[in-house]
């Protein structure tokens, strides 16, 4: 008799556990359901042409001052001289002034690259940020929150790729959010809505068909600063060795 | 009142101050502060509800079509990838309100510039110009209508088919050359393109008739044939259409 209740009572325990684990395990498949999307970019450096129309359209977008030292996208020009030197330069600073400099030396070659936050999959900005006031989305976009941010900058100074800046008149921290209120809706950012010549891509990374997915099908593909593992989701094609 | 306080014994009167801050301290976390302050998902969740709420001032390509016939000239154009707002920027108040606002329509020629005036670090090909050379001071749209902007003669000749050479070839130093001084163009080159091919120069004495140093041409740069490049034929240097020397 003991011996029996002794079964029945670990049947019922058992039965009881397996059944909270499968309910457990199909919330965490409908949790992972909702997020299937993840939003990532594709930038062709060999299309950018320098006209600034992304640079220009993001600050109107999303209220950034227009001070030429504060950017959620921008474009840098780079110049790679015969005798190996590199000048960087962002386009927003007189565009003759950097020309003339470059004429002064022979030019090996010069190009543009549209940069803007690379919406880390390990973003070190998180990481840092001692009050939790930004974070990753279920789409892979780190926010801010900017009622919770303290403005102490750390984030500004863990950024490797120099992607965000201080709000001169919030105070906090503020950086590209992949157009959220635009993309979350369905639409494109506006850096790629006003693009001319659409050096840059948006999308869905995990569709199977989109102009995203066809973008990394038929390019070689490289992030900026790959050793860092930062696991950016800004993808550059033809990409010189000389971007940092 | 102060006797009262006074009758209590002293550690008891401590260890109630203790108990006070205590409840008072559970009492602002349960009440006072925001549930966002609180549960790491409830900030989250707000943080994205903010952030979606935010306006959006660029409408998108979709709903211009609807009253512009421009839309539809664009598409088969030259412009055909820009959008409506890359040009007449933010619109998203102009669709809302249609007869009110009304977006920019940009007719100087400083902003055709910002895409079109030569900058060595533009991609090859891309349609530029000189702006010192090209009709200086005059408004691009008197010529060119920017819903479909071609140049304002139809490309005659080659051309029409080698335009991206054509464009390399007039902001170089060969610009003034005629394409017939390098290339010679059987007649059928024109009507069967890839069966009969124009021919291209085969060898470095053909640059050596203007570019060597026994040339009778006075303008362009020589160099002894026989010192110069070694084995190498001059175009394994030198892109003909943009030479880069200065």
């Amino acid at each position: 008799m003991q011996r029996r209740l002794f079964v029945r009572r670990l049947l019922s325990v058992m039965a009881i556990s397996f059944g909270s684990l499968a309910v457990k395990l199909r919330a965490a498949a409908e949790r992972a359901g909702i997020a299937e999307k993840r939003f990532g970019m594709g930038i062709q450096v060999d299309k950018c042409i320098g006209c600034g129309r992304c640079v220009e359209a993001c600050k109107e977008e999303n209220a950034v001052p227009l001070d030429p030292f504060y950017f959620r996208t921008w474009v840098e020009r780079y110049i790679i001289r015969a005798d190996g030197e590199v000048a960087v330069t962002n386009i927003d600073e007189r565009i003759t002034a950097a020309r003339d400099a470059a004429l002064e030396r022979e030019v090996m070659r010069s190009f543009f690259v549209p940069k803007l936050c690379n919406q880390c999959d390990h973003p070190p900005c998180v990481q840092v940020c001692p009050v939790g006031a930004t974070f990753s989305t279920p789409e892979g976009v780190v926010l801010v929150d900017d009622q919770r941010c303290i403005g102490c900058r750390y984030c500004i100074q863990a950024c490797p790729y120099g992607a965000r800046y201080l709000h001169p008149v919030k105070k906090t921290a503020d950086k590209c959010t992949f157009c959220y209120h635009r993309t979350s809706k369905g639409m494109l950012p506006a850096c790629v809505e006003v693009c001319p010549t659409q050096a840059r891509i948006f999308g869905d990374l995990a569709t199977t068909a989109s102009p995203l997915t066809r973008f990394r099908r038929m390019n070689k593909l490289s992030v900026l600063k790959p050793h860092l593992n930062t696991e950016p989701k800004v993808l550059y094609s033809n990409l010189d060795g000389e971007v940092r | 009142m102060k006797d009262r306080v006074r009758k209590i014994p002293d550690p008891l009167l401590r260890i109630l101050v203790v108990f006070v801050l205590l409840i008072g301290g559970f009492l602002v976390v349960r009440f006072l502060l925001p549930p966002s302050f609180k549960d790491r998902t409830q900030h989250v969740k707000l943080t994205i509800e903010s952030e979606m709420a935010l306006p959006a001032r660029y409408a998108g390509s979709g709903p211009c079509a609807e009253c512009h016939e421009e839309a539809k000239v664009k598409q088969t154009g030259y412009h055909r990838t820009l959008s409506c707002e890359t040009c007449h920027g933010a619109a998203k108040a102009h669709v809302d309100n249609p007869t009110d606002v009304k977006p920019v329509a940009p007719r100087k020629r400083e902003f055709c510039a910002l895409c079109h005036h030569f900058d060595m670090s533009r991609p090859t090909g891309f349609p530029q110009i000189n702006p010192v050379a090209h009709n200086p001071m005059k408004p691009c749209i008197s010529c060119h209508n920017p819903h479909d902007p071609k140049p304002p003669t139809v490309p005659q000749e080659c051309q029409a088919c080698h335009a991206e050479i054509a464009r390399t070839k007039s902001l170089s130093p060969h610009a003034l050359l005629e394409c017939t001084t390098c290339h010679t163009v059987p007649v059928e080159h024109k009507v069967t393109p890839r069966a009969t091919r124009a021919s291209i120069p085969s060898d470095r004495e053909f640059c050596g008739k203007c570019h060597g140093k026994g040339s009778a041409e006075v303008g362009p740069p020589k160099v002894d044939l026989a010192a110069h490049g070694e084995k190498y034929l001059c175009w394994q240097c030198h892109y003909p259409h943009m030479p880069e020397v200065k």
